[in-house]
């Protein structure tokens, strides 16, 4: 029986990779997307 | 490091260096548990990694939890069953979906400061108000000091600074802020005109937005806001009751009526374009879910209600045996929200609003906000401070927007914090989420800008367990849907 669903999310390890622009909103964190 | 969590029928499992969220039912709820430490109300000396003996010992005790399960959707709870659901935790663990280390310590300090660019503003236009608002944290707009508005100069001067120190930065924002801007719209005006001739001759892109309190809201400004600004934050506490305690004229009248009909009038003429109707709660409407739901009825459908900061001196604080009353507000409040999304009048509240697919990279998660660094408040004699919540700490003043940053010891403090410089963060399972949280409130309540306004973590990691919750709840409606 499935027990377990992952819910789909960015991966933060592979955001090392890919993220860091600094393109986004100043928040003034979780709530500003990329 | 994992959280777990119940909340709204939903099961929800963390974990936090992956960014991985897990939906599970009971009995693998419990067998995530128990594959905890001890402290954690686990079986396990090494967490995540069960040995054979342990093993057993988790078996052992779900088939003594479940022996007279009567709940049909759990199936059966046997001891393959069992042994298949810690084959599953072992794949997502060994997937680094569970239990996964922390990669991003050792290199924290160069992940913040990648950049030394500066990307937004804070430009104090008015340093003066027409409200008298009790609880505002710049002391009814002057902040503490003399009375003045930003000249045209300073403030065109300060858009040519941050062009100058923006580095390859193509989106920049500008927040015309106070005290109350439309006291300076002339100002405003000048400033935006003057960033869109920036615009035609640098790769940059002004994002500029409005934070009013809303007196001084006329058809001009309804008309240049919904043409220029990228969005606008307007001030109102909810009920008419609890909007007139606080945010009450010079003499000492209350503005609800004054100022809701023009937000109103500012709010259908705006569109598609971005708004929040921006409350502060305080002591006196621990049921501030009322406020919210006021400020629906009214027709706002983009929202933001923040707990009051002052000294727990004030009457109207906050105080710890509070929180449970506010947990079981921000509950109601995400339950309200999935009701009336149902009914099709849905609402957004801003602490909710949380994309797991594309939201934030893990720099921006250990950077914070970027105040002192890449953030800073601009004052009308075009002083630089860390941020607004700054404005008029004589140790904090950066510099000037003609010279630069050149309170190099407070500029070193701002490049070194960050989430792992906050040693009560590190056994927060939300750290990522809030990433220190907020360097004035930490200072104003520690002394340091690194300490931690504890009171504001515990909302914090309530928020975002219903956040989660939310964004977990419409996806399996769009599933149901879909099938």
């Amino acid at each position: 029986m499935k027990r377990i669903k992952t819910i789909e999310t960015r991966n933060l390890e592979k955001s090392l990779a890919n993220g860091g622009c600094g393109e986004c909103q100043t928040s003034c964190v979780a709530n500003q997307p990329c | 490091m994992i959280h777990q969590y119940k909340l709204n029928g939903y099961n929800i499992v963390l974990d936090v260096y992956s960014g991985s969220i897990n939906l599970v039912d009971d009995v693998a709820y419990d067998i995530i548990q128990l594959f905890c430490g001890k402290e954690k109300g686990g079986v396990c000396l090494n967490e995540g990694y069960p040995s054979e003996t342990e093993k057993k010992e988790i078996i052992r005790l779900i088939l003594d939890k479940y022996k007279d399960n009567k709940n049909e959707s759990l199936g059966e709870v046997n001891e393959k069953e069992i042994t298949l659901c810690m084959e599953d935790i072992a794949g997502l663990r060994d997937g680094k979906k569970l239990f996964s280390e922390d990669i991003f310590r050792p290199g924290a300090g160069e992940l913040k400061n990648r950049h030394s660019d500066i990307k937004a503003l804070c430009l104090h236009v008015a340093h003066t108000c027409n409200l008298n608002c009790s609880y505002c944290f710049a002391a009814q707009g002057n902040f503490h000091g003399e009375r003045a508005l930003m000249s045209a100069e300073v403030a065109k001067r300060a858009l040519d600074f941050l062009v100058e120190n923006s580095g390859n930065r193509v989106n920049l924002e500008v927040d015309f802020f106070g005290g109350e801007p439309l006291m300076n719209w002339d100002v405003v005006k000048a400033t935006v005109a003057y960033g869109r001739e920036l615009e035609k001759h640098h790769n940059k892109r002004f994002r500029f937005t409005l934070t009013t309190n809303g007196v001084g809201i006329n058809q001009e400004v309804i008309d240049f806001a919904n043409k220029e600004m990228h969005n606008v934050v307007l001030s109102l506490d909810g009920r008419p009751w609890v909007h007139d305690t606080f945010r009450r004229t010079i003499n000492e009248e209350g503005s609800y009526h004054t100022v809701v009909p023009k937000f109103k009038e500012l709010v259908e003429a705006r569109g598609n374009k971005g708004y929040y109707m921006r409350g502060t709660f305080t002591g006196n409407n621990l049921d501030f879910t009322e406020d919210v739901k006021h400020m629906a009825d009214l027709g706002f459908d983009q929202l933001s209600m923040e707990p009051v900061v002052c000294s727990p001196d004030e009457p109207y604080a906050l105080k710890d045996e509070d929180l449970p009353t506010l947990f079981r507000q921000y509950e109601i409040l995400a339950e309200e929200m999935l009701k009336r999304r149902k009914e099709g009048r849905p609402f957004e509240f801003y602490h909710y609003i949380i994309d797991l697919v594309n939201g934030p990279c893990i720099y921006k998660r250990i950077s914070g906000c970027g105040s002192g660094t890449e953030y800073f408040a601009v004052t009308p004699w075009g002083e630089l401070y860390p941020c607004h919540q700054f404005v008029g700490d004589e140790e904090y003043k950066m510099g000037d927007i003609w010279t630069g940053v050149t309170n190099l010891e407070a500029s070193e403090s701002f490049k070194a914090c960050n989430v792992y410089s906050r040693k009560e963060c590190d056994d927060c399972w939300a750290r990522l989420y809030c990433s220190g949280g907020c360097a004035a409130n930490g200072y104003h309540t520690s002394g340091s800008i690194e300490g931690v306004y504890e009171y504001g973590c515990k909302l914090f990691r309530k928020r975002m367990e219903c956040a989660i919750m939310l964004e977990i709840a419409t996806g399996e409606e769009i599933s149901d849907n879909a099938n």
